[in-house]
């Protein structure tokens, strides 16, 4: 593989991350990750989703007018939106009950439009491929690291399978159950962005407005 | 009447699109840096909601549910499976005749709104309405109600979210916090709030 690829696809795992620094698709992410089987069932849905609609809109993109590509690049995920939901359907039930519409809300996952519209209609399909991989797995990496702290700490097991007994089951461990309510969620990523920010500097935002202190010292006195 | 006035109040407190289902949140955290433009954001939602949802309502009843082409002289058709398809294609047609009917008979709403109009196509809220209007097998006049109480719930969460940043930004954060770190944490809080609406049923 050659080094471009290789950066295509790992860039955006964690350098350009789509949840934590571009800021897309955490409309139906979060609400999925209170439990860890459900969250990996989307995440492969919501990989596949990405990397196909990358290659197919990347293949027909020079043929699409302008003035109408939202509305195909729409259809095109769309297809393969009902694609995935039907195979789940067929063979994941349960699952696909649990995900209700969240597996429909891909189509409006920002990650799949953005990266059809930011990078597959000005790549060629093999890029293409591999960057909607990459972000696909960028998006999994937050999505599987909020899952196990959630249904790990929430309710003290992982895939259903307990690892920290419960009191009321006769162990030890006293499950935090606010870490399976939704605002626990926005916290998590809240912190997660802040561990990625203070790993790799270069991605905090500039304040609007400096601090300056309260008690007006001289600069040279301040440096001293 | 009742019935659907506690419908509206459970949309816009209880089951509130943004802070219960993290639904519409990228326009939620990129949008609301200003109070003004998040009420205009928040208008326009309430208006698409109150039409799309009713709209993909008559959709599903007389086109796409299982039996619903008997009026045709199919009743073994089961269309369901376009279901997401015609949604969103419902959506975006919606959206565009609203911008061109505000742009000649309101010019008004229409500049003020800008180009937030055309992002509400790729706003889960509308969407995620819709869906959760076929699953729970809401009929027409409840997804008229539906759809105004989980606009109007998405537009005061994102009003109320703005007026916290608005504040916000005169504060010391640490540094990786800044922007979307601090915002997230905030939404939880907000949302932490609107959990203590949760059992209300008038």
């Amino acid at each position: 593989m050659s080094m471009k690829l290789k950066d295509t696809l790992l860039e955006p795992i964690f350098n350009n991350n789509p949840i934590a620094l571009q800021i897309l698709g955490i409309c139906s992410a979060l609400a999925v990750t209170s439990s860890l089987q459900v969250t990996l069932v989307m995440c492969v849905a919501l990989t596949t989703v990405v990397a196909f609609s990358n290659t197919a809109v990347s293949l027909i993109r020079k043929q699409i007018p302008n003035s109408i590509r939202i509305i195909v690049q729409m259809t095109v995920i769309a297809s393969l939106v009902i694609l995935v939901d039907q195979i789940l359907k067929a063979y994941a039930y349960d699952t696909s009950k649990q995900l209700s519409v969240f597996v429909g809300l891909i189509i409006t996952n920002c990650i799949v439009m953005g990266r059809a519209e930011a990078f597959a209609m000005k790549h060629g399909p093999k890029d293409s491929f591999f960057d909607g991989i990459g972000n696909g797995l960028g998006y999994s990496v937050i999505l599987i690291g909020l899952a196990v702290v959630r249904e790990l700490f929430g309710a003290g097991k992982l895939m259903g399978i307990e690892i920290l007994q419960t009191v009321n089951n006769g162990g030890w461990y006293v499950p935090n159950g606010m870490l399976l309510l939704p605002p626990s969620a926005f916290f998590l990523i809240g912190l997660f962005i802040w561990a990625i920010r203070t790993w790799k500097p270069a991605q905090v935002e500039e304040d609007e407005f400096k601090i300056t202190s309260n008690s007006k010292v001289p600069l040279a006195q301040q440096e001293a | 009447m009742e019935h659907f006035i506690s419908l509206i109040i459970r949309a816009v407190f209880v089951e509130n699109m943004a802070l219960a289902f993290f639904l519409g949140m990228c326009t939620f955290l990129a949008v609301s840096k200003k109070v003004e433009a998040a009420i205009g954001l928040g208008v326009a939602v309430i208006v698409v909601l109150t039409i799309t949802v009713p709209v993909n309502n008559l959709i599903y009843t007389y086109l796409l549910k299982d039996g619903a082409l008997a009026w045709a002289g199919y009743p073994d058709v089961d269309l369901s499976f376009l279901g997401l398809l015609s949604y969103i294609g419902v959506i975006a047609a919606l959206v565009q005749i609203l911008e061109m009917f505000l742009d000649k008979y309101v010019p008004a709403l229409y500049n003020a709104l800008g180009v937030f109009l055309p992002l509400i196509t790729v706003n889960c809220a509308i969407m995620g309405a819709s869906l959760f209007m076929v699953e729970r097998e809401y009929n027409f006049g409840e997804s008229v109600a539906y759809g105004f109480g989980a606009g109007l719930g998405w537009a005061l969460a994102i009003a109320a979210l703005a007026g916290i940043r608005e504040k916000l930004k005169y504060s010391d954060v640490p540094n990786g916090l800044k922007g979307l770190g601090i915002t997230f944490i905030t939404v939880g809080l907000m949302s932490l709030g609107f959990m203590s609406f949760g059992g209300i049923d008038i």
